[in-house]
């Protein structure tokens, strides 16, 4: 049925397909420009928010790098399913410690969170960045809440035994919360596995370092 | 949904009647409940999403309404869906570039608005039909009928589950909103029930109860009216 406002050439299955084709290709260019315009600043924002949180658990008197830019990806599948951000902090040239970013699973879903650890092994400090625990019993685990976990600052894996490495209800040194014990538990293995992480890394960047002395010298 | 059967754009007393109340997108068409049940565990959560869905509602109503002329029927629904995405992209983009404060607040919301339905719906049912001035002002009561509820249901929760309303408000309006934080209960370990997903359906079932009852009222008036006017006559 042709009209004025419906002609004919509409129902055609070429016009169909040019709307649609043309359609996506406007919203293509729009978010390629939307894009172009915006990821710089996105960016920016980004490593502006990871500086804020790893203030939060190293003392900037700790480090003159840029810990962010110095950042390292690696995997340490025996540990951790997914590959750990390792961001160092060196003053002078001297190591001082790293933070890591890291993620394990927690009762509602995915929990991350990052850690200081000092040159010695000991952590300075956790920090929950994000996650989905259920609130008003798991919450706790965030420094507004409860103060918990601050329970890990001074830890290592030389002061605190593989067993004390839990919470109290499997023998461990840690407190488990009223009703939330899955959360605590992952939390406390995750900042467990993230010490063995740092080790690891630790020990690799040593004996790089000595090999390379020794092939120059 | 072509140009050629486009009907007489309804008054906007009517548009702005059916956006707030008769036909609010949550308690009438019971669209975007996803977004909602999600998000309404605080009223301020819920005034974001709110405000990002009023937004978004916004600029997709009137692009549509722009471009009904050109879109066949058959193809209508891949295109709104292509310009919707598109657009939830583009004001997730923005926001996070030059709102960034907001963003934080607000990001997990932008991209949940994809998944809210009443988007979609208002643009099929009322813009791909009707002139740009009708479509932004269906997209302004549907917004804020959504929001109000949105609000209405995040406080009633956030009440019952941690005794303070509003909180956190000036993270997302402002440092000029401090006022608006409020604790209603003080020491008050709240009801769990009330924050978990069952108490987003318990409080969405109350109001729309409360809603149907105030609809009952209204009908019997105006039954008894008519009634009366028979009467005298």
């Amino acid at each position: 049925m042709a009209t004025i406002l419906n002609p004919t050439y509409r129902s055609r299955l070429g016009y169909q397909a040019a709307l649609l084709g043309g359609m996506c290709y406007l919203m293509s260019m729009l978010l390629i420009g939307g894009n172009t315009a915006t990821h710089q600043l996105i960016d920016q924002h980004v490593l502006n928010d990871k500086l804020a949180l790893l203030d939060q658990v190293m003392p900037h008197s700790l480090y003159d790098n840029d810990p962010v830019a110095d950042s390292q990806v690696i995997q340490y599948r025996d540990l951790f399913k997914e590959p750990i951000e390792i961001l160092p902090a060196r003053l002078g040239n001297e190591f001082s410690g790293a933070a890591l970013n890291l993620t394990v699973q927690g009762w509602g879903g995915p929990l991350n969170f990052i850690m200081a650890v000092d040159a010695s092994g000991q952590v300075l400090g956790v920090r929950v960045i994000n996650h989905k625990e259920t609130p008003g019993l798991a919450d706790k685990i965030e420094l507004e809440k409860d103060d918990w976990i601050t329970g890990f600052d001074g830890r290592s894996l030389s002061n605190t035994s593989h067993i004390q490495w839990a919470v109290k209800k499997d023998n461990g040194e840690f407190d488990q919360f009223t009703g939330a014990t899955i959360t605590p538990r992952a939390l406390v293995s995750g900042v467990y596995r993230g010490l063995q992480c740092f080790q690891h890394w630790r020990q690799q960047a040593q004996a790089q370092t000595r090999a390379k002395e020794e092939s120059g010298s | 949904m072509s140009t050629a059967s486009t009907p007489k754009a309804p008054a906007y007393r009517t548009i702005f009647r059916d956006g707030l109340w008769d036909n609010n997108v949550a308690m009438g068409q019971m669209l975007g409940l996803c977004p909602l049940l999600a998000v309404t565990t605080s009223a301020t959560n819920g005034l974001g999403m709110g405000m990002a869905t009023l937004a978004v509602l916004m600029l997709t109503n009137t692009l549509v309404s722009l471009i009904r002329g050109i879109v066949t029927p058959q193809v209508r629904i891949p295109v709104f869906i292509v310009l919707i995405a598109s657009v939830v992209t583009l004001v997730d983009m923005a926001i996070n570039a030059w709102m960034h404060e907001l963003y934080k607040v607000l990001g997990l919301f932008i991209a949940l608005i994809v998944t809210n339905c009443a988007i979609f719906g208002r643009v099929e049912a009322f813009a791909s039909k009707q002139p740009v001035l009708p479509a932004m002002a269906d997209a302004l009561a549907m917004g804020i009928g959504f929001t109000w509820v949105l609000v209405a249901i995040g406080a009633m929760r956030e009440v019952l589950g941690s005794g303070t309303l509003f909180a956190h408000a000036s993270l997302l309006l402002g440092d000029h909103f401090t006022w608006l934080e409020v604790t209603v209960i003080p020491d008050f370990s709240g009801i769990l029930l009330s924050i978990l997903p069952p108490g987003a359906f318990m409080a969405l079932g109350f109001l729309i109860a409360i809603k149907r009852l105030i609809d009952r009222g209204i009908k019997a008036r105006q039954e008894r009216a008519a009634l009366a006017g028979l009467v005298t006559q």
